[in-house]
């Protein structure tokens, strides 16, 4: 699905807006998001970044402007098409099915990995038992690589809300993303979580994944971004490396400056 | 035990009109049968998907209605033009065509369904029960209304040797019961224990979520609502042609409530939970009846759900499956709850 015309562009927004009645979450934002990139974007409550993942996913539709991810334009699409595309979230809160096992919540996640048909699964024919014996395996590795298959037979829902996150991140990864939004994963963590979860991060971009990430967790975003986005009030108001938009007076007064007053 | 259970509750109801003399008895058990099988369609979707079809007596209805119809024959004008008239098939027709029809009315209230859900998905099987009563009552020149479809005949079978036999006898229409009961319940099993189910349930739990991953969770809710609406026209069918006496007293929403009575205190979301709120609901009228009247026989139904509800939330089925696997937990082997909660989890029936 990927044109050669944008060889190295995974995501781009094109002066995208949204509003919600009279307000404008997001206004004339346009940023990219290269093949392979960890991209964080940040911004204080309110700002709109879970809009904009709102937006790229499919869940809220811009107002005006373009979203593209490799060639493809996004808007109008709806959800469950644009993770066919390779293009998986996850969510703040609600970020796991807190009834079933952890292993029957990577399942789950791998739902569009299995090949079996309708008439497989109900006249029980050989293409059930191996797709359902290759998905259980899929579902183990997984779990290895987020490192909750101790976990595996347990409620997901009973566990540590650290660890929950870990659930969520598993399931995304299951539905094979070859961009992935993480919407504040280490929300819930501790210290040494989330140092654990930052050597995830990389483990999943030594795999080629491209990632965009919303955090409040400054000194985990500044660790992993290669380059970070800053909103205030629904629009862009620096771009960079982590070492220049730190610097950057405006984020300094919008954000950082309150973070770093009170570290 | 639990890998022997099927096969030991299989010999038990294959057994019945061996041991059962009573002929009162053994036609509960067929009205309680086909009311399971209605009810194990109804848990499909509330329990699977999560969504509450308040309608669905009119799928039995309409399965019910076909099937009759079918079998009897009819003579209709359409808008005082087209006339149709329609020989009498075999009944056996008549349970596909009526499965068919159903499954495809399913179709079109999980279609209208597209954006709808939970309450707004309640009221839309609700007003459809309620049109296709209207048509049933209406339309006398195909339905005959209030008066009644006479004379539904009973399902042939054709055996070597004998040629055709009717299925008058209870026996043989226990087991007609019987084995579409298994069949639906293995096409239930199938889909639940599947990718297909596991979409479902991500479906009811979180639908967000499920579509974030790349779940199409319309087609799922679609696949239930046909699945589900064809068995209930089975289950419909089965009845007409066994009562043989159908008018349009049989989308009484009472039937509805009665289905949902017995997935939710069977316990909804589990296999057996619609057989065992089944035969409990199907056998408490005939326990009670002896010693009360029937405006008490209605209180001491409601009484007794209730306790269920309060004492067992989850159903009968859930509750006794938690106590025998704390049960089986107890045992001083070092494996700990962890595995041999996972040994049980995957099976739980």
């Amino acid at each position: 699905m990927g044109q050669a015309s944008t060889n190295k562009q995974a995501l781009s927004l094109e002066h995208v807006s949204v509003n919600f009645g009279g307000l404008r979450a997001i206004a004339d934002v346009s940023f990219e998001v290269q093949d392979g990139e960890v991209v964080g974007l940040i911004g204080p409550n309110g700002a709109g970044k879970t809009t904009a993942f709102n937006l790229i996913t499919g869940f809220v539709r811009a107002f005006a402007g373009n979203i593209l991810y490799h060639g493809t334009q996004l808007n109008g699409l709806r959800p469950h098409e644009i993770a066919a595309l390779g293009l998986v979230r996850t969510f703040q809160r609600t970020s796991v099915f807190p009834n079933n096992t952890v292993f029957e919540n990577a399942l789950i996640g791998l739902h569009r990995r299995g090949r079996s048909t309708l008439w497989d699964t109900i006249l029980a024919l050989p293409r059930e038992r191996t797709s359902e014996k290759e998905l259980a395996d899929e579902a183990w590795d997984i779990l290895r690589t987020v490192g909750l298959d101790m976990r595996a037979s347990e409620p997901a829902g009973s566990l540590p809300y650290g660890e929950q996150r870990l659930v969520g991140v598993a399931l995304a990864l299951a539905a094979k993303p070859s961009m992935l939004l993480l919407d504040e994963p280490v929300s819930g963590m501790n210290a040494s979580e989330t140092v654990k979860f930052m050597k995830l991060i990389e483990a999943i971009r030594a795999r080629g994944m491209t990632i965009l990430l919303v955090e409040h967790d400054m000194r985990m975003v500044m660790g992993v971004s290669d380059r970070v986005v800053v909103l205030n009030h629904g629009q862009i108001i620096a771009e960079g490396t982590p070492a220049v938009v730190q610097r950057n007076p405006e984020v300094v007064q919008a954000y950082l400056g309150r973070g770093a007053a009170r570290a | 035990m639990s890998r022997y259970a099927p096969i030991f509750w299989l010999v038990i109801f294959l057994t019945v009109p061996l041991w059962l003399k009573d002929q009162y008895f053994l036609h509960v058990l067929i009205i309680t049968g086909i009311f399971i099988i209605a009810a194990m369609s109804l848990n499909l979707l509330l329990g699977f998907t999560g969504q509450l079809s308040l309608g669905h007596i009119a799928f039995f209805g309409i399965g019910a209605y076909a099937s009759s119809l079918t079998s009897v024959g009819f003579d209709v004008e359409l808008f005082g033009v087209v006339r149709v008239v329609h020989k009498p098939w075999p009944a056996v027709a008549g349970l596909i065509i009526g499965t068919a029809l159903a499954g495809f009315c399913g179709f079109l209230i999980g279609k209208l369904s597209f954006k709808v859900r939970g309450a707004y998905f309640i009221i839309v099987t609700l007003s459809f029960a309620e049109v296709t009563r209207l048509v049933a009552l209406n339309w006398v020149e195909l339905t005959q209304g209030p008066m009644a479809i006479n004379n539904v005949p009973p399902f042939t079978v054709g055996l070597p040797g004998l040629g055709y036999v009717a299925l008058w006898n209870k026996a043989y229409y226990y087991y007609l019961v019987l084995f579409i009961a298994i069949l639906a319940y293995i096409l239930i099993a199938r889909l639940v224990g599947s990718r297909i189910g596991r979409a479902m349930v991500a479906l009811k739990e979180n639908e967000s979520l499920a579509v974030s991953i790349g779940i199409d969770v319309t087609r799922y809710l679609i696949l239930g609502a046909v699945v589900s609406a064809a068995l209930a026209g089975a289950a419909g069918s089965l009845y007409a042609h066994y009562v043989k006496i159908i008018d349009p007293d049989v989308f009484h929403f009472m039937y509805t409530v009665t289905m949902i009575i017995m997935v939710i205190t069977g316990g909804k979301g589990t296999l057996a939970g619609p057989i065992v709120g089944g035969l409990i609901f199907g056998f408490l009228p005939v326990a009670v009846r002896s010693f009360a009247s029937p405006e008490v026989q209605w209180m001491i139904y409601g009484v007794f759900m209730i306790i269920i509800v309060f004492v067992l939330p989850q159903g009968i089925v859930p509750a006794v499956t938690q106590w025998i696997e704390s049960f089986r937990s107890r045992p001083p082997n070092d494996t700990g709850p962890a595995l041999a909660s996972l040994a049980t989890s995957r099976k739980e029936d």
